[in-house]
């Protein structure tokens, strides 16, 4: 249970901002659905949805998806999801229902750098920076790794333009619930990224696997394709389960998960292989 | 605090405690069609639509709802009436607790899809839940209900058939003659 002694809804990210610094029990407020499940006191509740965050936009070499666009605006946005090979979607459709995928906002998802997020391996595999109020602009990797390095507020997800295919997968032991562990793949503008997630530990990148794969790719003249034998995404997926970290927790083994990882991995690497698309 | 904001179509100002959820602001000031659950954002019963899309009242705080449109169930008393009208015919309603946000669902669903497939159907109710299990007369309701939509009113149960339902106190479609029959397969809606 929370409680919350004050709400204050500024209309800019730099008096939001302020705020924050303003006050060490301060809470930013995104979709709110994650507050629900703890107990917190909050002295000033700071309310991000009349900073104009609320917008995905096109620009002429990347998209912008504001802190505030919900999953499900994520979801649905069908030249976004048209461009990047169907991967946004696939990446939120299985995260309980579309009414929560309707208050829960990407900002908050991607900030909070929750382990178990679908959405943070999804992008992941997609060449995207974050742009933090204060610390600017970084690569998503390296947020990840690193944080805000103080208390910051993010104010968009950037996702660099390019011809995209990629794959996305998961598995859970029911439907709504988190997954034992989830994967990406895209290969954006000639360059592979493979993402894997809810380790249980937060997602990240399989560079080995990824090196692999930039290496021994067949590359279709016509179109500048990059396609793995079975042969070779069997040996990356491989690769990438020996190379990441695993943990144990109440859904799974660390050994289950390596497991997982190889047969997922490859799944979305011949996604990739298929043109793209949900694996 | 004071909340400004439009429960169907009425606008209102009230004074909530900053940290109020809008199921309980809703159920405060009447309209107790909005139920009560899970209280996690995980049974979907407390579904209503903010601005027009379906979202969960247990997890959103009413301060996000200040200049926004709210309609429950209650303001949409004539889409509700049909719905449940194919509910009861294919006997989906059940203890009827979770017909409230399932029926606010499905007309988000409607104004996402015009005629949806089965796969979008189940995809769609992932996240409302049914502690009587009845997914499989609840997916046959809602074909029905999309069938009537799009003109084939011979799929519907008929006002004689859903009356002997009514009256005989019948759950499934086979027990009725005239009474809709499944479309295609069905499966479960959610787990």
């Amino acid at each position: 249970m929370i409680t919350v002694k004050n709400v204050i809804t500024p209309s800019t990210t730099a008096e939001a901002f302020e705020a924050l610094q303003q006050n060490r029990f301060a809470t930013l407020l995104g979709g709110g659905a994650f507050l629900r499940m703890g107990s917190k006191n909050i002295t000033t509740l700071i309310d991000l949805s009349r900073c104009g965050l609320h917008c995905i936009t096109e620009h002429d070499d990347h998209w912008e998806i504001g802190a505030a666009v919900t999953l499900g605006e994520l979801e649905q946005h069908r030249e976004l999801n048209r461009q990047y090979a169907g991967l946004p979607a696939a990446a939120v459709r299985e995260i309980v229902g579309v009414q929560l995928r309707n208050v829960v906002t990407v900002g908050a998802s991607v900030y909070a750098r929750y382990g178990f997020s679908d959405l943070i391996t999804g992008l992941l595999a997609l060449p995207v920076k974050v742009r933090l109020h204060q610390a600017g602009e970084m690569p998503l990797e390296t947020f990840l790794e690193q944080g805000a390095g103080g208390k910051d507020l993010l104010e968009a997800v950037i996702i660099e333009k390019g011809v995209c295919k990629g794959g996305y997968v998961s598995l859970r032991k029911t439907a709504g619930d988190y997954a034992l562990l989830n994967a990406a793949a895209a290969v954006v503008n000639g360059k592979l990224r493979i993402s894997v997630g809810a380790r249980p530990r937060r997602a990240a990148l399989a560079h080995s696997a990824m090196s692999l794969l930039q290496e021994a790719a067949v590359t279709l003249n016509e179109s500048s394709q990059m396609i793995w034998t079975e042969e070779v995404i069997q040996q990356a997926a491989e690769t990438a389960a020996g190379e990441l970290v695993f943990g144990t927790n109440s859904r799974s083994s660390s050994a289950y998960r390596q497991h997982l990882c190889r047969v997922l991995v490859a799944r979305v690497l011949r996604a990739c292989n298929e043109g793209g698309g949900r694996s | 605090m004071k909340l400004n904001t439009t429960i169907n179509g009425v606008a209102k100002i009230l004074e909530i405690s900053p940290d109020a959820y809008l199921v309980d602001v809703l159920r405060e000031n009447g309209c107790l069609g909005v139920r009560q659950a899970c209280d996690t954002g995980n049974c979907g019963v407390c579904t209503v639509h903010l601005d027009g899309r379906a979202v969960l009242s247990c997890v959103l705080l009413a301060v996000k709802a200040e200049g926004r449109e709210i309609t429950t169930i209650e303001g949409v008393p004539e889409a509700a009436v049909a719905i449940a009208r194919c509910f009861v015919a294919e006997g989906a309603d059940q203890c009827g607790y979770c017909t409230s946000g399932t029926v606010m669902n499905i007309l988000y669903l409607e104004a996402l899809v015009a005629q949806p497939t089965e796969a979008e159907i189940m995809h769609h109710l992932k996240g409302n839940l049914c502690r009587c299990t009845g997914y499989a007369s609840q997916l046959r309701a809602i074909k029905a209900y999309f069938a009537a939509k799009a003109g084939r009113e011979d799929l519907l149960p008929d006002e004689a058939a859903a009356k002997h339902l009514e009256n005989t106190g019948a759950t499934t479609a086979d027990n009725v003659p005239g009474a809709a029959r499944p479309i295609s397969g069905e499966g479960k809606v959610a787990p």
